[in-house]
């Protein structure tokens, strides 16, 4: 099977890497990458640490410079994909052009669950996803002297730090009892908690809030739910995102919480693939069951599985997913999915800053969170990689040591 | 704009311009050197940009320390001379420096 031409729909990690890939297993057709964000491709996770902070330029953020389009000859597209017209193997653009495609690719990501309350749409208010949110931001961080950050999960944690380090009074309102809760198991929320604590942010847990307030358009306090008003000028949200599904709904393909992909990341058109934060796959690690993960690791991979099928070694995704984020001196990695998981065991100390939370389910090791422990992150990711037969009273022994046990029981 | 030598495990040679406060893995994946996937982007994450710094430059870095230290430990043969290129940041001593890289970075 040859294909003449590949178009992606989405320049983001999913997308670029698909596109790298293609060029690196030799594939010679014409590649099409359609993004509606100007510039080129770059990475979205410093957005909300490093680069906000300065620590990073924006040439910094970038996967590949400008000659890399060229001489690879990948196309790059500053347009929106309006339709697919699948009869036809076109995909329509918003400038009216169409685009013949051989197979299409679906990295379209997903967007910011919006803040559904009154005054959200004041200019100081922040979601982070795109280098224009964050380059809009910036300034506005650092002269901040009250930041309000709604959502306590990874995208919020990381403002939030970045907003204490930068000497503003931070309130982060939560509706969940406990940071990070729906990712990390409640021994390390525990030591997120106090970190942030000591860096001076302030949490509100099981709390939401009713609205936003401007003075003269300018954002001057958030109200809670339970009706206390905390003073603000500057207000960071991360609540969530949307799958950008529209495309494929549109165009009659399967959803589900996303664009529904088989083992192959194969829509249910056979010549259009989907990934990364918009495709829903049917996860190994999550029992197969249809899953959607927003991260670095899962885009790349399925890019590379995606680009191997194309070029005619087509083999069931099944990577390993792993995550990470930093904040501040903090740097927490997760292997493995820890759903449903029924017990723990911890290594380290939370005291140090240094813990690694096993997660068991059925006394079968599922995830590792490991916080300053890179080690045990990079054993865990070998360990979950194969099938895992270390027992929750193994790991719980006295002395036990998961690099050692690593190292001791390699096939 | 100092020049760096990359040597892929099969003696492929790879001369690079990189700037001066750029990390050398951006470098090197810049010039799309092939063996240096660099998952993470460079937030020292995923140890997939391992290099060893050849013996003749050692003393123009400092050792690894902290959590590129800790990254190390599972890094793919490592060795003394090690490193993360990510965490290794272009300053015109290093001119003319020459990096080899793994036969694997997992």
């Amino acid at each position: 099977m040859t294909l003449a031409s590949v178009v992606i729909v989405g320049a983001g990690q999913a997308g670029f890497q698909v596109a790298a890939s293609l060029r690196q297993e030799g594939y010679d057709g014409r590649i099409t990458l359609i993004g509606d964000e100007p510039g080129l491709p770059y990475q979205r996770p410093p957005l909300s640490k490093a680069y906000l902070l300065g620590k990073i330029q924006e040439t910094n953020l970038l996967f590949r410079p400008a000659e890399f389009y060229a001489t690879q000859r990948i196309e790059l597209l500053h347009n929106q994909a309006t339709a697919i017209d699948r009869v036809n193997r076109r995909v329509v653009l918003a400038s009216g052009d169409a685009i013949s495609y051989d197979h299409l690719v679906l990295a379209t990501g997903a967007h910011n669950r919006p803040l559904p309350v009154p005054g959200g749409e004041l200019p100081q208010v922040f979601g982070i996803k795109t280098k224009a949110d964050a380059d809009a931001l910036a300034p506005l961080a650092k002269a901040a002297r009250n930041v309000v950050v709604i959502g306590a999960g990874f995208i919020g944690l990381e403002f939030a730090a970045v907003a204490a380090a930068l000497g503003a009074n931070v309130h982060v309102l939560e509706l969940a009892e406990r940071p990070m809760a729906r990712a990390v198991s409640r021994e390390m929320s525990e030591l997120f908690r106090q970190a942030h604590e000591q860096w001076g942010v302030h949490f509100d847990f099981r709390q939401g809030l009713s609205r936003i307030d401007g003075d003269n358009g300018k954002v001057c306090a958030v109200q809670t739910a339970d009706g206390r008003v905390l003073p603000a000028d500057l207000v960071v949200f991360g609540i969530g995102v949307i799958p950008n599904a529209q495309l494929a709904t549109e165009a009659d393909l399967a959803i589900e919480n996303g664009i529904k992909v088989d083992a192959n990341l194969l829509t249910s058109d056979p010549r259009i693939s989907a990934l990364g934060d918009v495709a829903s796959f049917p996860c190994l690690q999550n029992d197969e069951q249809h899953t959607r993960l927003e991260s670095v690791q899962n885009a790349i991979d399925q890019a590379r599985a995606v680009a191997s099928r194309l070029m005619g070694k087509p083999a069931p995704y099944s990577a390993l997913p792993w995550f990470w984020t930093d904040q501040g001196d903090l740097k927490l990695q997760i292997a493995g999915l820890s759903h449903g998981y029924d017990s723990t065991v911890v290594l380290g100390s939370a005291k140090d800053k240094q813990l690694s939370v096993l997660c068991f389910r059925n006394d079968r090791l599922v995830a590792v969170e490991s916080c300053n422990r890179m080690g045990d992150h990079m054993a865990a990711r070998k360990i979950l990689a194969r099938a895992p037969k270390l027992t929750a009273a193994e790991a719980a022994a006295d002395g036990f040591d998961l690099k050692a046990w690593e190292a001791a029981n390699r096939d | 704009m100092p020049t760096l030598t990359f040597i892929e495990h099969n003696g492929t040679a790879h001369q690079v311009k990189g700037d001066i406060g750029q990390s050398v893995m951006q470098a090197a994946t810049f010039a799309s050197v092939p063996g240096i996937p660099a998952d993470c982007g460079g937030a020292c994450s995923c140890a997939t940009c391992h290099a060893y710094v050849d013996e003749a430059w050692l003393n123009t870095v400092q050792a690894p320390e902290g959590m590129e230290n800790d990254m190390l430990e599972y890094a793919f043969e490592r060795r003394d001379n090690s490193r993360l290129s990510c965490q290794l940041i272009i300053s015109q001593e290093m001119d003319g420096m020459v990096l080899h890289l793994p036969s694997s970075q997992f």
